[in-house]
């Protein structure tokens, strides 16, 4: 770490990717930082990396993890393929899938441990299921089998209201009373920048088409643990729903977080940190126990 | 009662900056009172109590009792602090043209929160 008197860089690291997924060229933005055991770390829906800039940042993580995000095509500093203004954005299952398991190829990471929220507490689930031997641990944060639309989605991509003010005014309730505002409008930041349909899109693949219900009996935990943190205030996947995935997966260990809602690592990190250390730090011996 | 929410708003300056080009008439039902709030510019004109017998309006938020209870406590409960929550729960229906709320949802959501404070009941 370098720094003059007033000014001091993080220890993290971002890069662009070139690669290819879905046989279309892409320009993705990772950020990572730490070094042991690989970390991937997802994204909400209509947002990017910086949700996790506090992780990044934790020196005692870092200690023993190496801590990697990646922006999905169309978020944050990654670029939509070329021709994206001919078309609509949906994100699904297996685009997603894809684009996880092509990331961490590309990465050579080596059975890292992968942790989503939201979207990515939902995709975690279907890594669990489909590729559970890929990854040393999962761990989705406010994961949910399903979630039904409780509002007219088309609300979040027309071109008589503002994109980024009627996203981040359709989440802003689902940060818990108590974080502290700084990190409360850091997080709707992100979500004010988001592109215009991006949030909409995601949501194709969080009430539609990655629908896990009545598959959940089918993941096997002792392939791979996985890990369930929710925060008692996320109303859009409630800690119920959250326990209702546990209840189905034998093995699955669930943690609900007091005073914390959707966006657990962005909306209150220092709280959050606090619930996931444990758990990392029960992945990191249970690796040296089978080793 | 009715002043003090009209205090609340108009005293808010960040608050009307953010609601500058709403211009709306908006009914809230509480599920035992309605209110008929008039807006022009970010700025409430008037605050009506009913009951009406034809009340003319923009948007409506309907709360049932119990949503509009938990919801204006000083402290809501998980799943009732917010207009989404209520409405995932359907203890919220909005109704009407929507354009104004969904377009100024900061705006709305402050309004209703400081309404909330001025008429628990």
């Amino acid at each position: 770490m370098s720094a003059t008197l007033n000014a001091t860089f993080e220890p993290v690291v971002g890069r662009y990717l070139r690669m290819k997924l879905q046989g279309r060229s892409h320009r993705i933005y990772v950020e990572e930082a730490g070094q042991g055991i690989p970390l991937l770390c997802l994204h909400t829906a209509g947002a990017d990396t910086r949700q996790y800039r506090a992780l990044l940042n934790d020196a005692r993580i870092l200690q023993h993890f190496r801590v990697v995000a990646f922006d999905l095509p169309w978020h944050g500093k990654s670029s939509p393929p070329e021709g994206w203004q001919d078309r609509d954005y949906a994100l699904t299952s297996r685009a997603y899938l894809d684009t996880i398991l092509a990331v961490a190829d590309a990465l050579a990471l080596e059975k890292p441990v992968a942790m989503g929220c939201s979207i990515g507490g939902r995709i975690a689930l279907h890594l669990a299921l489909h590729h559970a031997e890929r990854f040393r641990a999962i761990i989705g944060l406010e994961a949910g089998a399903h979630v039904d639309p409780y509002y007219d989605l088309g609300w979040l991509h027309r071109p008589d209201v503002h994109g980024g003010e009627v996203c981040a005014g359709v989440v802003s309730g689902l940060i818990a009373p108590g974080s502290p505002d700084a990190d409360r409008w850091e997080t709707l930041w992100h979500y004010m920048q988001g592109g215009p349909g991006v949030f909409k899109g995601d949501l194709h693949f969080y009430t539609a088409d990655g629908d896990m219900r009545g598959q959940l009996g089918a993941i096997d935990t002792r392939k791979c643990p996985l890990y369930l943190l929710t925060g008692e205030f996320d109303y859009s996947c409630t800690p119920e729903d959250t326990l209702e995935v546990a209840r189905r997966i034998p093995g699955a260990e669930a943690i609900i977080m007091k005073d914390i809602g959707h966006f657990p690592m962005s909306e209150h990190p220092q709280r959050f940190l606090d619930y996931l250390r444990p758990v990392l730090e029960k992945i990191r011996l249970e690796k040296i126990r089978g080793a | 009662m009715a002043e003090s929410v009209l205090e609340r708003v108009n005293g808010n300056e960040r608050l009307l900056r953010r609601g500058q080009l709403v211009n709306a008439r908006l009914l809230i039902d509480t599920g035992e009172v309605s209110w008929l709030v008039a807006i022009v510019a970010g700025r409430l004109a008037s605050v009506t109590r009913g009951p009406f017998v034809m009340p003319s309006w923009d948007f409506a938020l309907r709360f049932s009792g119990e949503g509009w209870q938990r919801y204006a406590s000083p402290d809501p409960l998980p799943g009732f602090n917010d207009l989404f929550a209520l409405m995932k729960k359907r203890l919220l229906r909005v109704e009407g043209n929507l354009h104004p709320f969904m377009s100024n949802l900061f705006y709305f959501k402050a309004v209703l929160a400081e309404f909330s404070q001025a008429h628990p009941q």
